[in-house]
């Protein structure tokens, strides 16, 4: 029983740090059907921004937070000028090739200036170590993870369902032509989200450096999480995307802990059959 | 007199939608039959079962008196009911005289070998590719057969519309706005190819430009929110009090 | 009699026709058995890749299928030449068989849920399909060797006639006939009808399927083909490197074919060799200066690719080629 609660906590942490990463594809790929293979690298990006930040640089952990989200947004909306706006109105063929040539610099680049190995970062004191909840040992990090996400959760569906801003949003993913034509941006409003998402996943790789452990390999390594998550919320639902990620974090823990024989093998059987049976995601309308 | 094309109670809804209500439609042998409605009145939907991409609700379709209610499309096309479409739906990399001929042996695949249809060179199968000719020939297509589709100007590609439905060698030729973005001076070229047609050939036509339906059609029926409103020949469909208020009546509101 | 060929044929033939281009390229892989003896073992691999890609240009270039899991088909031959040696048939070309058989069926079975979806759905699938064998591979240690590969793998001779030799001089004919042999399949039957009609389909699905081409059942048929080749050519591999890599289903195999394929250009048939040759010659220069330098070239050479390379290299020649005529004219 203890085991099975822990258990659910690690799993739930562990899904918080996915939903942090995959909302921005999900929203990128609802918006503008744009397939966006690199998404990972922009956690990659955090992750490793996070090492430099408090080692090279000594910054505090609660600092470099904020800091990471600006960068990576900012350094994302280079990227969406010049290599992704141009393929926009291409074939997903196209777009795999691109964002899997932007992963394959990534990875070359990162293993060039860190090198293979696993990056540790040293949160700080008040973070580590375990607390106990009716009889159970849980990681304070995993807590605070799960506040961090539940504050971002909630700014977020906040933001999307009370501000212009996310009104202009709901109605570009739901009716892009209509909200063209209602006068919307509809590149604007897909440049700032993918700004917003891409600065999420780079938050996300930052909290998970110890969790999900980082490596130049990253963006590949978790790239069939970030799709799966993405597929099985919806493209462009805020809420499936956190209910998918929240799933998949808690069955890969358990599944890993119970069944660990199995590997990954389970993962890529549900996202199959999850494919097959809901291909507009379990949240997701048909188009 | 037998229906080449016939409908029976054809149902479609979208959800609650009912987008065709109980349509019972036919066209007899060498028919000219117009179908004509305003926008939304489910003339394209009707099309998408007729060739079968929609699936009907309930009701259904028959072919030279044979059920085709629940063929696939390519079954419907060999049995000769073919199509054009509203917005131009070509080859763009393929050439005229490829896209035809492919549509020929597509036609002709069950009298065909295993290798005729797979090994042998397509030049093997000069019978299909001069009836593919002959047909461009007859379209005005015969200068550009070779040219990639999409460096067609429109009208010539409106043109290979009708002559990719006709190389199917069709018994019901349903086409959805032929005249459909051409200019007004040059749509006088598409009604004289109409003319033309053979009288073997059935046809139904969709056609927002009435005076393209009065001088074709020798029978129209108007759709009106999916419902069948009147069937009748020009002259009665001209004089109806019904047609005039569902095409006029809207400007008094 | 004297007959005057219309030019509309001609221009139909032009494509069927084999060139003095075409002709020279496999008299120059046969050239290299003679010129480049120490390099036969690199040239097979070649030969192998380019077959490889050359299946994937059938579903992809020609029938419009977008994949991201074509390995698997690849790796299932490759064991399946590997186990079979282990169960007793040696002979080489009935392992090509075996190989082919079970790729194909595969390929068969897999055709119905690829091609249900779009785009996203397709390539999520076959995504998903090749990372699963990939796993089940990492997992049946006892049947795969896990991570360490297949090894011990021992080919008899071809046909029971033709040993395998350590310099690869048979190894290299061996891969030569065979590769040239699905070529000429695969090229009669993409200037067939049946080929025709697949490039209607990849070019407009809706009309294909209003011209009457059942779309469903020549997809599902030239995806198993695919697979087939695909299949034959991981065989190939096991057989003449007598060893089988995990990576044979690798994410990284079914990534570099494509941009194999981009490179040399879609939907020439051609495209696939002339691509995996300057592929592997280039990843053997520069991994063998720096592994990660080659990975970010590649990955540069594919940002670039998709903007400014369309057609590879055979549709640049093409372009160029068709430039000069009116260059004359001028």
């Amino acid at each position: 029983m203890t085991s099975f609660l822990g258990l659910l906590f690690d799993g739930l942490a562990y899904g918080t740090l996915l939903f942090l990463i995959s909302v921005g594809l999900s929203v990128t790929l609802g918006l503008m059907g744009f397939i966006n293979l690199a998404h990972g690298v922009f956690a990659m990006a955090g992750g490793y921004l996070l090492v430099v930040l408090m080692g090279a640089a000594g910054l505090p952990f609660l600092a470099a937070l904020p800091l990471i989200f600006v960068v990576v947004a900012a350094a994302s909306l280079v990227l969406e000028r010049t290599l992704y706006r141009p393929l926009y109105k291409s074939t997903h063929l196209d777009q795999v090739l691109l964002t899997v040539g932007i992963i394959f610099v990534a990875i070359a680049g990162a293993t060039y200036i860190w090198g293979p190995g696993q990056q540790p970062v040293s949160i700080p004191e008040w973070l580590q170590g375990q607390f106990s909840l009716a009889g159970v040992d849980l990681s304070r990090y995993r807590l605070f993870l799960m506040a961090i996400g539940a504050a971002i959760t909630l700014g977020l569906v906040f933001g999307l369902e009370r501000t212009r801003f996310g009104a202009r949003v709901r109605a570009s993913v739901e009716r892009q032509r209509t909200a063209a034509a209602m006068g919307i941006h509809v590149e604007r409003v897909f440049q700032i989200t993918f700004a917003l998402g891409s600065g999420l996943a780079g938050l996300g790789g930052a909290l998970g450096v110890d969790v999900l452990s980082l490596d130049p390999h990253f963006p590949l390594k978790y790239l069939v999480y970030f799709l799966l998550i993405v597929v099985v919320g919806g493209p462009g639902s805020i809420m499936g995307t956190l209910l998918a990620a929240l799933l998949l974090g808690v069955a890969d823990t358990a599944g890993k802990y119970y069944i660990p024989e199995t590997g990954a093998f389970m993962i890529y059987v549900v996202m199959i059959v999850l494919l097959l049976v809901a291909p507009h995601g379990l949240l997701g309308r048909k188009k | 007199m037998t229906a080449v094309l016939r409908t029976e109670d054809l149902c479609k809804s979208f959800g609650g939608l009912k987008v065709t209500q109980k349509v019972n439609l036919s066209l007899e042998a060498g028919a000219r039959h117009a179908l004509i409605g305003p926008n939304g009145a489910g003339k394209t939907t009707l099309i998408n079962q007729l060739t079968g991409v929609l699936r009907q609700s309930s009701g259904s379709i028959w072919l030279n008196g044979e059920d085709i209610s629940h063929l696939p499309p390519y079954l419907r096309v060999s049995r000769g009911l073919a199509r054009t479409f509203q917005i131009n739906s070509l080859f763009p990399k393929l050439t005229p005289l490829e896209a035809v001929t492919a549509t020929i042996c597509e036609r002709d695949r069950d009298s065909l070998s295993v290798f005729d249809r797979r090994l042998f060179p397509l030049t093997r199968r000069r019978a299909e590719i001069d009836e593919a000719y002959d047909l461009l020939a007859r379209l005005n297509l015969a200068d550009v057969c070779s040219r990639a589709t999409h460096e067609l100007a429109y009208g010539k590609q409106r043109l290979l519309e009708v002559a990719l439905a006709m190389a199917v060698r069709p018994r019901v030729l349903l086409l959805d706005e032929p005249a459909a973005g051409v200019p007004e001076g040059e749509s006088d070229e598409m009604l004289a190819v109409l003319a033309e047609m053979p009288r073997d050939i059935s046809i139904l036509l969709i056609e927002h430009d009435m005076s393209l339906v009065f001088r074709f059609a020798e029978r129209i029926t108007v759709l009106v929110s999916g419902a069948e409103l009147v069937s009748g020949t020009p002259a009665e469909i001209a004089a109806d009090e019904r047609v005039q208020e569902v095409y006029l009546g809207k400007h008094r509101g | 009699m004297t007959m005057v060929t219309p030019p509309h044929i001609t221009h139909l033939a032009r494509r069927e026709r084999w060139s003095r281009a075409e002709i020279a390229f496999w008299l120059a892989w046969l050239a290299v058995y003679f010129l480049l003896p120490k390099h036969l073992m690199f040239a097979a691999q070649i030969l192998i890749t380019g077959l490889f890609a050359l299946s994937l240009d059938l579903i992809l270039g020609y029938a419009g299928i977008v994949t991201l899991g074509h390995a698997a088909f690849f790796g299932l031959g490759a064991y399946t030449a590997g186990l079979l040696t282990k169960v007793g048939v040696i002979e080489p070309v009935l392992g090509l068989f075996g190989a082919a058989l079970v790729a194909g069926t595969f390929g068969f079975l897999t055709s119905f849920l690829v091609l249900r979806g779009r785009d996203l759905s397709r390539l999520m699938i076959t995504l998903g399909i090749g990372l699963l064998l990939f796993e089940l591979a990492n997992r049946l240690t006892d049947i795969t060797g896990g991570v360490d590969g297949l090894q011990g793998i021992a080919v008899g001779k071809v046909l029971g006639l033709f040993e395998f030799d350590l310099f690869g001089k048979t190894a290299y004919l061996y891969v030569l006939v065979v590769s040239f042999g699905l070529f000429v399949v695969a090229r009669a039957l993409m200037t067939a009808p049946y080929g025709l009609s697949l490039r209607a389909i990849r070019d407009n699905q809706q009309r294909a399927v209003a011209i009457g081409i059942p779309i469903r059942v020549r997809l599902t048929n030239i995806y198993t083909l695919g697979a087939v080749i695909a299949g034959v050519a991981g065989a190939l591999l096991t057989q003449t490197t007598q060893f089988v890599a995990i990576d044979s289903f690798g994410f990284q195999r079914s990534a570099d074919l494509l941009i194999m394929l981009l490179i040399g250009g879609t939907a020439t048939l051609y495209g696939g060799f002339v691509g995996a040759c300057a592929f592997l010659i280039a990843q053997n220069w520069l991994s063998s200066i720096n592994a990660e330098y080659w990975l970010f070239w590649l990955g540069i050479l594919l940002i670039v690719a998709t903007r400014y390379l369309r057609g590879g290299v055979i549709g640049g020649m093409a372009k160029l080629a068709a430039l000069r005529p009116m260059g004359k004219k001028a």
